[in-house]
């Protein structure tokens, strides 16, 4: 027997505890996906996974670029070229690659803003961006406003390392979720009576779940607040290339720009190429802070979450290539309307209304109606149900803190259009079948 | 191109070596002067490898009490976190003031011959050259159809797993065996990878210690640790002093008695961390140390950290032993004891972000492959590795070949140090040796020896690493790299020491 197995060395709090949020409903259906992964041939009455937001609608566009591109993948200069770039862990990040992102983002914006690359600091991921600005800017203990429903993810991105809380302002399904001036000051006062300092309000616009935008009204009573309270505003725009139908998205961007970068030194815009460029893998996010000090401070922390150089050197090519980038932002958004569509159509044929919505790749489903017991647990054990007897991964409200049960999120954009079509029929079949169930109830009594 | 100047961003054309390289390098150096004359604003930062450490004292206004001031109306700053402010104030070491200085008058042998020549930095440029030629020879189709077959893969798979491919892992645990010496095998299932030796130490350290929490690590030990370790997780560092007398080697009596100190001063010693072979030392620990080694921390029911980084560059006879083929054939609980590893120091690729924690406790694993959300490896960065990881034969092409010409300019170097009346300390790995300048201090402490460190670096134009950087307790001791010079460099450095050691002669 090994020497000095007793109760062994301790961990820390952080190792042990659950703030990483991943035992949650969100997290574990993506394990049943893992264990009966659904596949036309091999598989076809496995799990559908619709639980992940991600964007394989635009993959060929990619290849079809590397292919015409073949110097992206290499280090064309020769051996000095690849010397340089494998020597290159600066965080100030590669120039042209920044040059690159910051016009990537201004294309999809319309050209209606200015991003200084100066101002870009690189992470590897939306993720570690998000986190690195809660370092930033709160304290452990202090609070990040958050409206309601919201990524799971955030629940580790902003509280697991920090310690510092979100505080959730919940929004309702009577005006489509929408966040309004009131409930953030109602929110923000609760929280300060609670003894908790506000530090920020962190927006995801376009929305995950919903896949809404923010109209340009709401993102001025925003500024207003913050202002007003002195807090800052990170604004995670992650989803902003993949707006498919209007209303036209408005970055904060825009209305900072509006205001001539008046009292904008609390704003911080967060995004990746994860979704829009449909590259989780490649690892790579960016904050964008109109605060030079935040710039500074950032970057120095970045040294934890760098971007690979190589990556920086194959995208900075491809994302200053105009042509490139105009075609596939336009292409991308037709297919995702076209998905979107698909979908939504879909699920009205077997009796499901969606939220209205205009991004992301993902929509707000209400199965309010088909909850036995509208609550939590009804709302959970609906979810249960539809994970193994439709065998679909839908994400409940819940693990997204909604304040409403019955909501669910679907994502439509990680399938193949064939595997979509399954995966609505399966949902017809499953309403018919919980709508005969709720019949027969009432017949026997 | 012999020491590689900042051109990063600028050689990004098809041009050749020439063209690539000397006319962008000309045009930088002319740039440069011209913005030193007219300087009015702060210098531009001249991108370079080393500049991930940099403090960024020139570009935010030294008025940092703005952010804690709430002034009138509209026009207050928003305040940013203690740790924010923490990081804008903190004074920066000879390490890093020193750093900065070199890229800001690098030394070319063309276009800035009387620059500073950079001996701070840890960066082997020795053997670049076996990597890119098998990038040459291997990459051009391979990475295209590596990467589009994941992303074919991918249509069809679940999300990637964080903490890397597998793949990966496999290809790791070979090369980490491989470059070894092949006495220990690795376990891909224990690995978790990470962008880079930095992310990784700072989450393990998360697993391993609350805030307040200290780790004991022999001194000295590599500057980075402070600002890794320290920033973010509220860790304290306590060196555990080594001495001249003792080769720099860890005495397990000095480590009882800081132990049984913190313990006294109420603070909860979590784990050890030693880095082996040794920075900025070079030295490879004893078997019998690390034996005893894993006594203590057993016996104090701690955890071990081994940051093994260096493991493949050694040269010279002795053998590196990791702390795993202890665990191996000695009967000790495996559960408190982590390794860390990383591809920028035995590959040369700081820039591709690949590091590794390596732990036999499931719990750390589970807790650490979470953490990997934060800093995972890039996707075509890890394609390009499965593929160069696994060509065993190259890799023990590399291994062989880098050692050689590590072993020779260490030979050379310390050869040349020797000329000037320098001792080093022996060393068997590494990037550096560690110079004995004691008898050029004007005064015998750690004021004599920055005053020292300040006129080689000024008016030798050298940046070498003060031992004070490195808390070392002996002063007089610096750490000199030599992996970014070739041979017909030395002569210069020593000419460019011999400069200032002639006025500094002590008595």
């Amino acid at each position: 027997m090994a020497r000095g197995i007793g109760l062994g060395a301790p961990l820390s709090k952080i190792a042990v505890s659950k703030a990483h949020g991943e035992d949650s409903p969100y997290f574990a259906g993506w394990k049943a996906y893992d264990e009966d992964p659904y596949d036309p041939v091999a598989n076809p009455t496995g799990v559908i996974q619709m639980g992940l937001a991600e964007n394989q609608v635009s993959f060929d566009l990619l290849e079809d670029y590397l292919e015409q591109h073949p110097e992206t993948a290499s280090w064309s200069s020769g051996i000095s070229g690849f010397k340089e770039n494998a020597l290159f862990q600066d965080y100030h990040g590669l120039q042209s690659f920044r040059k690159a992102m910051a016009s990537f983002m201004e294309q999809i914006r319309g050209k209606r803003v200015k991003f200084n690359p100066d101002r870009m600091v690189l992470t590897a991921g939306a993720t570690a961006a998000n986190e690195l600005l809660t370092f930033i800017l709160a304290d452990p203990g202090d609070a990040v406003l958050v409206p309601t429903p919201y990524y799971p993810g955030f629940d580790r991105d902003l509280q697991w390392r920090t310690g510092v809380k979100i505080f959730p302002v919940h929004c309702h399904s009577s005006n489509g979720f929408q966040l309004t001036l009131h409930s953030l000051q109602s929110a923000y006062s609760i929280a300060e009576a609670s003894n908790l300092r506000v530090k920020a309000l962190l927006i995801t616009n376009p929305s995950n779940p919903l896949g809404t935008t923010m109209p340009r009204s709401l993102l001025e009573d925003i500024l207003n607040f913050i202002s007003q309270k002195n807090i800052h505003l990170i604004s995670d725009e992650i989803y902003s290339g993949s707006v498919f139908s209007s209303p036209e998205f408005i970055s904060v961007a825009e209305v900072v720009e509006t205001r001539q970068h008046k009292n904008c030194d609390g704003v911080h815009i967060v995004y990746s190429l994860s979704k829009d460029l449909g590259l989780p893998g490649f690892r790579v996010g960016t904050i964008y802070s109109y605060n030079d000090r935040v710039v500074t401070t950032a970057r120095r922390m970045s040294s934890f979450s760098l971007v690979s150089s190589q990556t920086q050197k194959m995208l900075a090519s491809m994302l200053s290539d105009e042509e490139f980038t105009v075609k596939y932002i336009k292409t991308n958004r037709e297919r995702l309307r076209r998905r979107h569509g698909y979908i939504v159509e879909g699920l009205k044929d077997a009796g499901i209304e969606c939220l209205e919505g205009n991004a992301g790749l993902f929509c707000w489903m209400n199965l309010t109606q088909m909850l036995e017991e509208k609550s939590m647990e009804g709302e959970l054990r609906l979810w249960k149900m539809i994970l193994s007897e439709v065998k679909l991964n839908v994400s409940p409200g819940s693990s997204c803190y909604c304040a409403e049960p019955g909501w669910f999120r679907v994502c439509f954009a990680n399938m193949t259009e064939e595997t979509l079509e399954v995966a609505l029929r399966r949902t017809k079949v499953f309403v018919e079948k919980i709508k005969g169930r709720k019949t027969n109830v009432i017949f026997r009594s | 191109m012999r020491i590689i100047v900042p051109l990063q961003g600028i050689v990004q054309g098809r041009g050749g070596l020439i063209l690539g390289s000397l006319i962008p390098c000309a045009l930088l150096y002319f740039l440069q002067f011209y913005l030193k004359r007219n300087r009015s604003s702060p210098p531009p930062h001249s991108p370079s490898e080393s500049s991930a450490n940099l403090p960024e004292l020139a570009e935010i206004p030294r008025s940092t009490s703005r952010s804690t001031l709430s002034t009138r109306g509209s026009l207050r700053p928003v305040p940013v976190s203690s740790r924010a402010i923490a990081i804008s104030k903190s004074r920066d070491s000879a390490y890093y003031t020193g750093l900065k200085k070199s890229l800001e008058d690098p030394y070319h042998p063309t276009y800035n011959p009387d620059g500073i020549i950079q001996l701070g930095l840890a960066e082997n440029q020795l053997s670049l050259d076996i990597i890119g030629d098998w990038i040459t020879a291997n990459l051009q189709k391979s990475l295209l159809g590596e990467m589009r077959g994941d992303l074919n893969i991918r249509g069809l798979a679940t999300y990637e797993p964080f903490d890397g491919l597998w793949d990966l892992k496999v290809a790791m645990a070979g090369f980490m065996s491989q470059i070894m010496g092949g006495s220990v095998s690795f376990n891909p299932a224990q690995i978790i990878l990470t962008a880079g030796a930095t992310p990784a130490v700072e989450a393990l350290s998360f697993c391993l210690a609350d805030p307040g929490n200290a780790f004991l690590v022999p001194s000295p030990y590599y500057p980075g640790f402070d600002r890794d370790i320290k920033l973010r997780t509220g860790v304290e560092l306590i060196p555990v002093q080594c001495r001249s007398s003792n080769k720099f080697n860890l005495s397990i009596a000095a480590l009882e008695r800081e132990y049984k100190q913190a313990k006294k001063r109420g603070i909860k010693v979590r784990a050890v961390l030693f880095t082996n072979p040794s920075n900025p030392v070079g030295g490879l620990m004893h078997r019998e140390t690390l034996y005893d080694l894993l006594n203590f921390v057993t016996e104090k029911n701690l955890h071990l950290i081994s940051d093994e980084v260096y493991a493949g560059s050694i040269y010279g006879t002795e053998e590196f032993v990791s702390i795993a083929e202890l665990l191996d054939t000695e009967d000790f609980d495996k559960n408190r004891v982590h390794i860390i590893y990383g591809l920028s120091k035995d590959l040369s690729l700081p820039g591709f972000r690949v590091g590794v924690i390596y732990s036999y406790n499931e719990n750390v694993i589970a807790a650490a492959s979470k953490l990997a959300r934060f800093c995972a490896i890039s996707l075509p960065t890890q394609c390009l590795l499965v593929s160069m990881l696994s060509d065993t034969k190259f890799i023990e092409e590399y291994i062989k070949a880098n050692r050689e010409r590590l072993g020779k300019m260490y030979a050379l170097f310390t050869e040349g140090l020797k000329q000037l009346d320098i001792e080093c300390c022996k060393s068997s790995g590494g990037f550096y040796c560690w110079a004995d300048m004691s008898k050029f201090l004007q005064s015998y402490g750690v004021k004599g020896e920055l005053e020292l460190w300040e006129n080689i670096l000024n008016v030798a134009k050298v940046n070498i690493t003060p031992g004070s950087s490195c808390h070392c307790i002996e002063p007089g001791w610096f750490r000199c790299c030599f992996t970014t010079l070739t041979e017909s460099d030395i002569p210069l450095v020593m000419k460019r020491f011999s400069k200032v050691l002639k006025g500094h002669k002590a008595s």
